[in-house]
């Protein structure tokens, strides 16, 4: 094996920043940048995980949705100060490691949920969200997702998360 | 690179080669040099030609359509994959630029088709898109038949091979290096019979679906550019208003901010879509929360313009406004007043349509890079040319100089067929010399939309003694949308009222007149245009004069239509329309919701239908009221669309142009207070959720073999009417507005 070449002794480190440090998909961030930011410019804008989308400015439209601490949130009304030491999931960490898709994801793919697709990824992590409080959900309990689609895609969210319910039910533990 | 072939002028088609051995065949491109450098491209990044054949088998598929939710990419991939007869999972789709050259005068456009407009992507496909899958799939054959020293009749190709009599086979992507080096076919070779379809007519989920719920589906605003400066812009909320006086040193101060610009009132004869809509003071920053907390620290005064008036003040006036001329007298069958002194009763009323916004999920954005020889384009576009012309006139560049990307976007619903947010960042980037990225916020759309249009429908009918229609006048006052957009006013009834829609042409005197209504608030393009307001009068009046002559409502239409018959159709989806594909889209969709059953359980049927682009449409729904609240339990969409590419597909559209239908006809109104819209987020423009649209939703597509009409449109019109006469014979209470619950509130 070649030798990794020595470090350069002149160099020395940068100094820590401080920072917020928050996990993201499982992997660690820290944010040194205004702390007022919210979480969805941080992620948009600094990390470009743009999954997380941009769609009002009230927190009613649910494009920003994402889990902090397993629990559904809206990333536009989150500034980064209040996330020391969370642990975000987005649209871009719910798959495995290995690339295999959430069953929410894939019944959505199988149910063809798109249209334009703006809304979809906030509308997944709702639906997370609810199968892991709900994991037989009524129709009324579907109703509960206040996630806006313009498109019109909601007879098909409905079918895909009921798909996907019925797919995690019979799934080992 | 091995070079092209036989340069002929004439021919249709182009096919070149490549160094990687790929098989790239594209549009016919009329004035453009033959070299494949320019055909080629990057083709990791961008995609110049329709369709190449990699080495490894991948066929890659350039979709030439903005994609904004209404599947054509998926749809055209299948019409060149089908005529290639291509292996589905092998296919790629990726989006193409705007394929413009420099011609004589002005642009010349390389790739046909390139809009969101009208459901029209499908149709243009179809009339020029198989060619472009036949073509390629000829030169495969005849370079396996060179290879094989056989006679290229005997082979045949299924799934991404050429098969042999004797059955050996080839894959196309052996064969990709060799068929790029054949001289193209001379003439258009012959496209599939449709009994060989083998992917036309079958269900195929979105190209971009993978993407797109595991986040890596970058829409428009979540492109980026290396250096790019966060614009976003702080617009006189006045229509026509002027910007007084600015402080603007608390946000200058603010770390981040780069420039701050003002943007001049615009000037009114250049049309609407192709400027700024409004005067504006422009913050640039490093970034977008930067941005907008600067814009909040801007204090600005803003000059009101002309008075906007309100609906309401609108309404006032239209009495004097009805007996006045009309601005265009559309269409005058027979004599209406003579009919309906002979009539034995009459039936009038009088419905008021809301001016609605877009409020289309991402909202306009555009990314703008500007050389002295170059520009680059990144935003959501329905209207690329229309994009390309803004460039053109504010840089003066060749077309062959402008790059208009047109990445995958949120639905537009006609908001982004206006270019005032390219004009803006083109400006801006102009300006300061730098890339710019331009975002509206949410209440930026709402506060400077380009609405659609408010109208007023005053109808009223001859009856005879036999309860036939003898006699129908339909005046329709609306501020049309083609105002401000460079169309005298003896043009502006265009865009509001259709010559040859139902019932014209079923009634023997037949009267239909347009009256401008002044309106100082831009309109624009918003899904299905007008026919998306028509038809809530014309579907909701029938069932008035059903009601008042105690006819079945379905009846009553379906004697309408009368024997299955072709009737002259000059507008968009002409030439004719066939009023027994219309009636059987009708008895089909009230089948489906059980119209016949008798009812004790106080839930009310309606039903609507349409002609729309070509499509024909009817809805049917039922809803009744528990307590106060108005609840849509089943809704059944029946279509004739002609041939359907991809059911999946047209069938997502069905629903989705439905459900946006009642969402908008349920309680969407923009409102002018103070001479200023009012609305400024979702909270005050409620867009429907899930819990209050229809959970049982079924679409019923007829079987066809005409030609393919689009789908993204059709299903919108029918809806409201459709809700709105369930909601009558739900609760009898008759509403004659939309939106249809603050009413329906008031009356009950």
């Amino acid at each position: 094996m070649p030798r990794l070449p020595q470090t350069d002794p002149g160099i020395t480190p940068e100094p820590i920043r401080p920072g917020i440090d928050v996990v993201i998909n499982r992997e660690n961030f820290r944010h040194t940048g205004d702390p007022s930011m919210p979480l969805l410019w941080y992620l948009r804008d600094v990390l470009r995980l743009t999954g997380c989308k941009y769609g009002c400015d009230d927190a009613t439209c649910g494009a920003c949705s994402v889990l902090v601490d397993g629990k559904l949130a809206r990333a536009c009304e989150l500034p980064m100060q209040k996330l020391q030491g969370h642990r975000i999931t987005t649209v871009e960490g719910l798959a495995q490691a290995d690339g295999s898709l959430h069953p929410l994801q894939q019944a959505w793919i199988d149910e063809d949920a798109i249209l334009c697709g703006y809304c979809q990824p906030g509308m997944l992590i709702a639906a997370v969200d609810l199968l892991a409080r709900k994991p037989d959900p009524s129709d009324d309990d579907i109703d509960g997702i206040k996630n806006l689609c313009r498109c019109g895609s909601y007879p098909r969210v409905r079918a895909a998360i009921q798909r996907a319910a019925a797919k995690m039910k019979g799934a080992p533990k | 690179m091995s070079g092209a072939h036989d340069a002929s002028r004439r021919r249709f088609l182009k096919v070149l080669g490549s160094a990687t051995g790929a098989l790239i065949v594209g549009m016919q491109l009329p004035a453009r040099a033959d070299t494949a450098d320019e055909l080629l491209g990057d083709v990791v990044l961008r995609l110049n030609p329709c369709v190449r054949i990699e080495p490894d088998g991948t066929v890659v598929i350039g979709a030439r359509d903005p994609e904004v939710g209404q599947g054509i990419r998926t749809a055209q991939a299948r019409i060149i994959a089908e005529e290639l007869d291509a292996d589905w999972p092998r296919v790629i789709v990726l989006p193409m630029d705007l394929g413009a050259e420099d011609g004589d005068g002005g642009p010349s456009w390389t790739l046909g088709h390139q809009e969101a407009r009208g459901s029209t992507g499908v149709p243009a496909a179809w009339s020029d898109l198989r060619t472009v899958g036949a073509s390629a799939r000829e030169l495969l054959v005849r370079a396996a038949a060179q290879r094989w020293g056989a006679d290229a009749s005997t082979l045949r190709t299924q799934l991404g091979k050429v098969i042999a009599r004797d059955g050996r086979t080839l894959d196309y992507g052996e064969l990709a290096a060799e068929a790029s080096a054949l001289p193209p076919p001379n003439v258009a070779p012959a496209v599939k019979s449709p009994d060989a379809f083998r992917l036309i007519g079958q269900d195929a989920g979105d190209v971009d679906a993978r993407d797109i719920v595991t986040g890596r589906q970058l829409h428009a605003i979540d492109q980026w550019r290396g250096g790019a400066l966060i614009a976003v812009i702080a617009r006189c909320p006045y229509p026509g208003g002027t910007l007084g006086n600015l402080h603007a040193s608390a946000a200058r101060a603010l770390k981040g901010v780069e420039q701050i610009l003002t943007i001049p009132k615009p000037d009114p004869s250049i049309p609407l879509g192709t400027r700024p809509l409004a005067a504006g003071v422009a913050v640039l920053a490093n970034d977008t929360w930067t941005a907008l907390r600067a814009r909040e620290l801007l204090q600005i005064e803003w000059t009101p313009g002309a008075l906007v008036q309100s609906d309401d003040a609108l309404i006032a006036s239209l009495d004097a406004r009805f007996e006045q001329t009309p601005t265009m007298a559309v269409r005058n069958d027979g004599d209406y007043d003579h009919a309906r002194k002979l009539a034995h009763r009459t039936v009038q009323a009088r419905y008021s349509i809301a001016t609605v916004a877009h409020a289309e999920l991402e909202p306009p954005n555009c990314i703008t890079e500007l050389d002295a020889d170059h520009a680059l384009i990144i935003a959501p576009l329905q209207n690329p040319r229309g994009a390309l012309d803004v460039v053109q006139r504010l840089t003066g560049l060749r077309p062959s100089q402008i790059e208009i990307r047109l990445p995958r976007s949120g639905g537009g619903m006609g908001r982004t067929l206006d270019n005032d947010h390219v004009a803006e960042a083109v400006m801006l980037a102009k300006t300061v010399k730098r890339p710019v990225k331009l975002i509206w916020t949410r209440s930026d759309a709402f506060a400077n939309d380009v609405y659609r249009p408010f109208a007023v429908h005053d109808l009223e009918a001859g009856l005879d003694r036999k309860n036939h229609i003898i006699g129908w006048r339909q005046r329709i006052a609306s501020t049309s949308r083609l105002a401000g957009r460079g169309e005298p006013r003896e043009r502006w009834w265009l865009s509001e009222a259709h010559p040859d829609d139902p019932p014209a042409g079923l009634i023997q005197n037949f009267q239909l007149d347009w009256f401008a209504l002044d309106s100082n608030l831009p309109r624009g393009n918003w899904r299905a245009g007008s026919h998306g307001v028509n038809a809530f009068a014309t579907q909701v009046f029938l069932d008035e004069i059903a009601v008042a002559t105690r006819q079945d409502p379905l009846q009553l239409r379906l004697n309408l239509l009368g024997e299955p018959r072709q009737l002259p159709y000059r507008g968009h989806g002409g030439p004719v329309l066939d009023t027994g594909r219309l009636a059987w889209v009708l008895k089909l969709a009230a089948d489906a919701i059980g119209w016949t059953k008798k009812r004790n359980d106080g839930h009310g049927l309606g039903l609507a239908f349409h002609f729309t682009y070509g499509g024909y449409v009817a809805h049917a729904l039922e809803v009744s009221m528990e307590g106060d609240k108005l609840v849509m339990h089943r809704c059944v969409i029946a279509a004739d669309l002609g041939r359907v590419i991809n059911p999946l597909g047209a069938r997502a559209s069905l629903v989705g142009a439905t459900m946006d239908g009642l969402s908008t006809a349920l309680g969407l109104k923009i409102t002018v207070k103070n001479g200023r819209v009012a609305q400024q987020g979702f909270k005050d423009y409620p867009l429907a959720m899930m819990a209050q649209l229809p959970r049982d939703v079924q679409v019923i597509l007829v079987p066809s073999n005409q030609t393919p009409t689009g789908a993204y449109e059709m299903g919108l019109p029918g809806a409201a009417p459709a809700l709105a006469n369930a909601v009558f014979a739900a609760t009898t209470v008759r509403v004659r507005e939309l939106p249809i619950l603050p009413e329906l509130m008031r009356l009950l």
